[in-house]
């Protein structure tokens, strides 16, 4: 007969991962399953030519410097043992929210908008700072609150419509798994993590954390399986009791996290399950490799959230791609430059569907088109930039679909999230993306949360 | 084990949860929350250490005595038996 684990970890993404290491950390039997080679999931790496690419760095959200306890970044360092220096973070320069009338530049100190605000919108002064202290007493990572728009809520602050959809474009963009507005918890999470305490990158990027994340794995014993995706989730009167991996191996287990998304999970239960709603927003995004570093350009802000219209437009487009707006990300720009060379990505809002029904040549036809569409974007921000990319890549929704098997290529996985991390089934939990809280902070965070709360606390 | 032990071995598990911190000269009366930030994941932690270090058990309802290090003490000596 087939050992039995503790727990079971389908996903070696950032949530899988510290999940692990909380509950190795305390002896219990886990193992790790990952279907693909590497670790990191939505936030993994890749080497093409010689370059060293990421994949889901822009930056990293919930600044603290040193000395900092409190906080969300503070805690994950805590709860997994990993010193605040391990990770070298680099603060950013500054960062834009670009509309056609207007633009508003943020920093890691909140005075800065807020004087920001004052100058474009000084009507609204008052009401921005009435924002930031309802922002301020909102308890964000309560597990059991319901829906509340976030726009109906701001909108009691701020009257200027402009202002409140530039507001709203970062956190949108960076942690929304609805169209056009948010949960208000979520709101505040994505507030606070943006602009109260802002971005940093790690030295050395997506490595540098998933090497130190890798290296407490090692260190505590814990079994992470890669080439191991799991087929079937095996229930028995309505509760989990192991798993079928691809080849056909059988695992028995106590309890399940599941990283892989909550219709997702769903679809690996045989017996008859809820239906959840597969999240509709996905992205493309180029990577561009430069001669030259942004600076000599003219680009010396970190990340600029580009809109080309009054409104932003946070949906699903009706097009492959929406060309309306755009983040742009240097790397290079953040305090201490650690890279090799220049690059810049720009990642649009996509249709996954519309992707996934071309056939393989209008496919690249279309990935060509986002590049150049890039360079033009690039080009318009910046009249300086010359066009000199040393090398170029393009990934798209069904590349995300296809190296961390989110349907629809949902980077945020489904609109319907399970805060407390529970499902219809006893010992099958959700961590990660569609427990709720989102971006590499926020998805370490719930691996932590999860592991705690259903595994160490839910043993005693 | 006597109270100055105790006490020890409990600093050491602080010490390794908040890795960052200099925990040579924790005042004994005021509560490890105001002095180190420490939150209920925190705590968490301290009884899963004295549960994996020191085979003791503490239940939910006792988690208050932990609040200090004083308090600590008081409530950890007779559980370390040996
Ligand atoms: C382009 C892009 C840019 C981003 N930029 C930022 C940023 O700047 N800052 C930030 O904080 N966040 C950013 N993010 C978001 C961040 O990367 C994610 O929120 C986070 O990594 C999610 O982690 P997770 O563990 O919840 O899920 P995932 O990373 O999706 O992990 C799930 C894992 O489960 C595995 N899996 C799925 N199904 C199975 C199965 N059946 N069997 C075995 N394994 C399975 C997958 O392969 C994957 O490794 C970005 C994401 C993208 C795509």
């Amino acid at each position: 007969m087939a050992e039995k684990y503790d727990c079971l970890i389908i996903g070696a993404g950032m949530s899988g991962l510290a999940a692990g290491i909380r509950l190795g950390m305390y002896g219990k039997k886990v193992c790790i399953l990952e279907k693909h080679t590497i670790p990191g999931g939505l936030n993994s790496y890749y080497k093409r030519k010689s370059h060293l690419l990421d994949v889901g760095l822009h930056a990293l959200t919930n600044f603290a410097p040193k000395g900092t306890r409190s906080g969300p970044l503070p805690k994950i360092f805590r709860q997994l043992r990993i010193p605040y220096d391990t990770f070298k973070l680099s603060p950013q320069v500054k960062s834009k929210i670009v509309f056609p009338e207007h633009e508003l530049t943020f920093t890691n100190n909140i005075d800065d908008l807020i004087s920001e605000v004052h100058q474009n919108f000084p009507h609204e002064t008052d009401g921005f700072l009435k924002l930031i202290e309802k922002i301020k007493s909102h308890n964000a990572l309560s597990l059991s609150d319901s829906y509340l728009s976030a726009k109906e809520v701001v909108g009691e602050y701020i009257k200027d419509s402009i202002l409140k959809e530039m507001i709203f474009t970062p956190p949108l963009i960076y942690g929304s798994a609805w169209e056009n507005d948010m949960d208000f918890s979520q709101f505040v999470i994505m507030f606070e993590s943006l602009y109260l305490e802002g971005l940093s990158r790690p030295f050395g990027g997506v490595r540098t954390i998933l090497s130190s994340l890798e290296e407490k794995i090692k260190k505590l014993g814990i079994e992470i399986r890669y080439r191991s995706g799991v087929k079937r989730i095996i229930t028995q009167d309505n509760k989990a009791v192991g798993v079928e991996l691809l080849n056909g191996e059988i695992l028995k287990t106590d309890k399940i996290l599941s990283s892989a998304g909550l219709p997702e999970t769903m679809n690996m239960v045989k017996e008859e399950t809820p239906t959840y709603l597969t999240g509709g927003l996905s992205f493309t995004e180029s990577i561009l490799i430069l001669k030259d570093r942004p600076k000599t350009f003219g680009a010396d802000s970190t990340l600029i959230f580009y809109n080309n219209d009054k409104i932003y437009k946070y949906q699903k487009p009706k097009t492959l791609v929406d060309f309306d707006s755009a983040v742009v990300c240097f790397p290079n720009n953040f305090e201490k430059d650690d890279l090799n060379e220049g690059v810049v990505r720009i990642t649009n809002i996509a249709n996954f569907k519309k992707w996934d029904d071309l056939d393989r040549k209008s496919y690249l036809i279309e990935k060509e088109k986002v590049y150049q569409n890039s360079l033009k974007l690039i080009k318009k921000l910046y009249p300086g930039f010359n066009h000199e990319v040393i090398y170029k890549d393009v990934f798209t929704p069904k590349t995300v679909k296809r190296f961390t098997g989110h349907l629809g290529g949902a980077v945020y996985g489904s609109p319907e999230k399970k805060k407390d991390g529970t499902t219809a089934f006893k010992d099958l939990y959700i961590c990660g993306t569609d427990q709720g809280f989102l971006g590499i902070v926020g998805s370490m965070l719930s691996g932590i949360s999860m592991a705690n709360l259903h595994v160490l606390m839910g043993n005693k | 084990m006597n109270p100055q032990e105790v006490r020890t071995n409990v600093v050491d598990i602080i010490a390794d949860i908040a890795l960052d911190e200099d925990t040579s000269n924790l005042k004994g009366d005021v509560s490890l929350r105001d002095q180190l930030d420490l939150d209920s994941m925190d705590f968490l932690d301290i009884v899963m250490e004295l549960k994996k270090r020191h085979k003791i058990e503490v239940p939910q309802e006792d988690f208050p005595k932990l609040a200090t290090l004083d308090s600590c003490v008081e409530y950890l000596t007779p559980k370390f038996i040996h």
